[in-house]
């Protein structure tokens, strides 16, 4: 969408308060106003008369999963996305890889006086755009404003309540010897997207965060009937820490073959550039799915219809034990870790 | 990827490999120079598809491993001051000083910034001219053209709140150092592809000849290293030594006399202290007279300061070859990645890093 529409339509009046002022979060009128102009509006469907503390809601299964996410990103908008998207994205992708329904979201946001307030509204416009098309509602929120020089700009905070209508236990316990692990799609994207912008970097193309919600296509897997072991969605740390911690929690040996996982020659290109690894390097639409291999060709395809590069890339066995093994382009093995710290670029 | 993919390729390594084997009769010592070979050792499981008879050896040639401690601690020094941009490559901020690294001068307020170029930081100095401005210029040959540009530029815009901490190392004198040790171990080497894409391979005749060693020019992919690999085993094997050169795609005998230019205008060859080493002779440069304004460590006022190295560390033993990283006992348990006690331990590059993250279980078994 372009910023015009969004100054256009934007509620409160921002010839009066062109940016976020202390007051917007003092409890008095002017945060009443961005709460009912900005807010209830487009995130929240309940009545007037019945608003309150809390949102009540009702729910009909026995199983629930609950998380909780904060964001906090620079820049607020990067190619692919922004701090709005990337909020819901996160939450609804934390419950889907426990083979939850997302329902409900809550969002927080944390505001440093002076934020433009079309920059607030292009942000809350993107999380109810991006709420809808996950099938969520947000349902609740809150507002601080803390004085210029003490926030990023904007950080959101999102909590969801998803419901569990499977028998499947899905966690790294679940994993047994053989299961075939499948990658969703390419890695590294969001990482570099964000690299980029944030350091001035230009490409020959334009690199696009990869974020995207993921309980589709767990709802479709499941409906499918995939016995479902694991799922884990790849943030920060990236592939690499990822299946490091699930080697380590279900004590199994994880064996990748580094050819069948797919990266983007332009984030390769980038990476090479840069001295990462993009093994390490953060996705926001990506996860590894852990399957028996009876169910591995069925999952496969089903994952094809959403995304092409969808891959098998490696089993589950019971050597090395805890540790993950990856047997590089010129078939010599070697150990995948957990990333220490941040990943910094190298000097030559 | 074109000229990565055809050089990653597994038949052409194993052809390679079995070539290795093939003429490959005694036991013998190869040293790579350059950390990002080390890296890509490890990082592809080069060495695994060797014959047992061949030991690779890990050099040198990681900036980050051989900046002496003294100039983190200045670096550290300098960053800490109030209105300082100090600006460095990402991965010299985890290196430990002896108190605290750049990263924890970052988080208690201090103005530190990760560059991609040193061209960068003169246009930090340019935007803010009542910051001063400073450029941490580590490294070897490879990065010693940019970073004498940086200079040059400063110079040609009469910045006067930009400068640099120079610490940068040269090639050639490490490896004579090397094998000037009476009990050296290393039979052969492969030099580092970069620093001669830059300097070009004369400088390492003399060396040769002296010390009747195989010095092969090689590159950083799997099959270069390989080749290079062969090419030093083939004359270790047949009783020659000479230079060679396996990087052919980008390096030539006489270099890029460019970029050797611009060293020469700005740098001057100085004596230099190399972390876990020692202080080898001519073996680094430093601003010469005309750029002396630039010179970080003059104007702030920290030419004085000296710092010695922790005891607990054997950096300088693993650095020349003589021990490999899990022989140190500090190795995984005092000194990891997130608590690096040395050097080599911080950067990617370095032996003690690529082992803790690529080779834990051949130290475990």
């Amino acid at each position: 969408m372009k910023n015009k529409e969004f100054i256009l339509s934007c509620p409160v009046e921002i010839q009066k308060y062109p940016s976020v002022m202390m007051a917007h979060g003092g409890g008095g009128k002017l945060m009443h106003n961005l709460i009912e102009k900005m807010f209830m509006p487009e995130f929240s469907k309940i009545d007037a008369g019945k608003r309150h503390d809390s949102a009540v809601i009702d729910i009909s299964s026995n199983k629930l999963a609950f998380t909780t996410d904060s964001y906090v990103i620079h820049p607020l908008f990067f190619p692919g996305g922004d701090i709005g998207s990337l909020a819901v994205h996160g939450t609804v992708n934390d419950l889907a890889m426990s083979g939850a329904v997302p329902k409900y979201i809550s969002a927080g946001f944390i505001i440093e006086e002076g934020l433009p307030m079309e920059t607030l509204w292009r942000i809350v416009n993107s999380m109810k755009e991006t709420a809808k098309i996950c099938g969520v509602e947000i349902i609740t929120g809150d507002t601080k404003v803390v004085d210029k020089g003490k926030g990023d700009g904007i950080f959101i905070n999102t909590s969801g309540i998803g419901v569990i209508e499977h028998n499947l236990s899905i966690n790294p316990a679940s994993i047994k010897e053989g299961d075939a692990i499948i990658i969703n799609g390419d890695i590294g994207r969001h990482g570099i997207a964000i690299m980029a912008v944030r350091e001035g970097l230009e490409f020959e193309t334009v690199i696009e965060s990869d974020s995207a919600p993921l309980n589709s296509i767990v709802n479709k897997l499941i409906n499918e009937g995939i016995e479902i072991h694991c799922m884990r969605d790849l943030t920060r740390g990236g592939l690499s820490s990822a299946l490091a911690e699930i080697a380590e929690a279900s004590n199994f040996g994880i064996n990748i073959n580094e050819k069948d996982i797919p990266v983007r020659e332009d984030v390769r290109g980038a990476c090479e550039i840069l001295g990462l690894d993009p093994l390490y390097v953060a996705n926001e639409g990506r996860f590894v799915l852990f399957v028996p291999e009876k169910d591995a060709a069925k999952a496969l395809q089903l994952m094809q219809l959403e995304e092409p590069a969808v891959s098998m890339i490696g089993t589950v066995n019971t050597n090395n034990k805890g540790m993950v093994t990856m047997k590089s382009v010129i078939e010599a093995s070697r150990i995948i870790d957990m990333l220490s710290g941040e990943q910094l670029p190298r000097i030559c | 990827m074109k000229y990565i993919d055809e050089y990653r390729d597994a038949v052409s390594a194993k052809k390679l490999a079995n070539a290795i084997t093939d003429i490959t009769t005694k036991q013998w010592t190869i040293m790579e120079i350059c950390g990002g070979q080390t890296h890509s050792i490890v990082k592809y499981g080069i060495d695994e598809l060797l014959p047992k008879q061949i030991t690779l050896v890990h050099g040198p040639g990681c900036p980050v491993c051989v900046t002496p401690i003294e100039i983190i601690n200045k670096a550290i020094e300098i960053a800490s001051r109030e209105n300082v941009i100090f600006c460095s490559f990402g991965d010299m901020l985890r290196v430990p000083g002896t108190e605290k690294d750049l990263l924890s001068v970052k988080a208690s307020g201090g103005d530190v910034r990760i560059v991609y170029s040193p061209m960068d930081a003169v246009k930090l100095a340019e935007s803010n001219p009542d910051k001063e401005v400073v450029f941490f210029a580590v490294g070897f040959e490879t990065t010693a053209p940019a970073n004498a540009m940086a200079v040059y530029k400063a110079k040609e815009l009469k910045l006067s709140n930009f400068s640099i901490l120079v610490s940068h190392v040269l090639v050639p004198p490490a490896i004579e150092a090397i094998l000037s040790a009476p009990n050296h171990i290393v039979q052969g080497f492969l030099a580092a592809g970069h620093v001669c894409t830059v300097m070009g391979y004369e400088e390492y005749f003399p060396i040769s000849e002296k010390y009747k060693v195989p010095i092969v020019v090689t590159g950083f992919e799997p099959v270069d290293i390989l080749h290079g690999i062969y090419m030093c085993i083939k004359q270790l094997e047949n009783g020659r030594y000479e230079v060679e050169n396996q990087y052919t795609r980008s390096v030539k005998k006489e270099g890029n006399t460019g970029a050797q230019s611009i060293i020469k205008k700005v740098f001057r060859v100085v004596h230099r202290k190399w972390r876990g080493v020692g202080e080898i002779p001519y073996s680094g440069l430093g601003l010469n007279d005309e750029y002396i304004d630039y010179d970080a460590e003059r104007r702030f006022n920290l030419t004085e300061m000296t710092t010695e190295e922790s005891k607990d560390c054997i950096a300088g033993e693993i650095l020349q070859g003589f021990k490999k990283p899990f022989e140190c006992t500090a190795f995984g348990n005092k000194c990891t990645p997130e608590f690096p006690i040395g050097a080599p331990m911080v950067s990617s590059e370095g032996a003690c890093a690529a082992y803790y993250r690529y080779r834990k279980l051949e130290v475990r078994s």
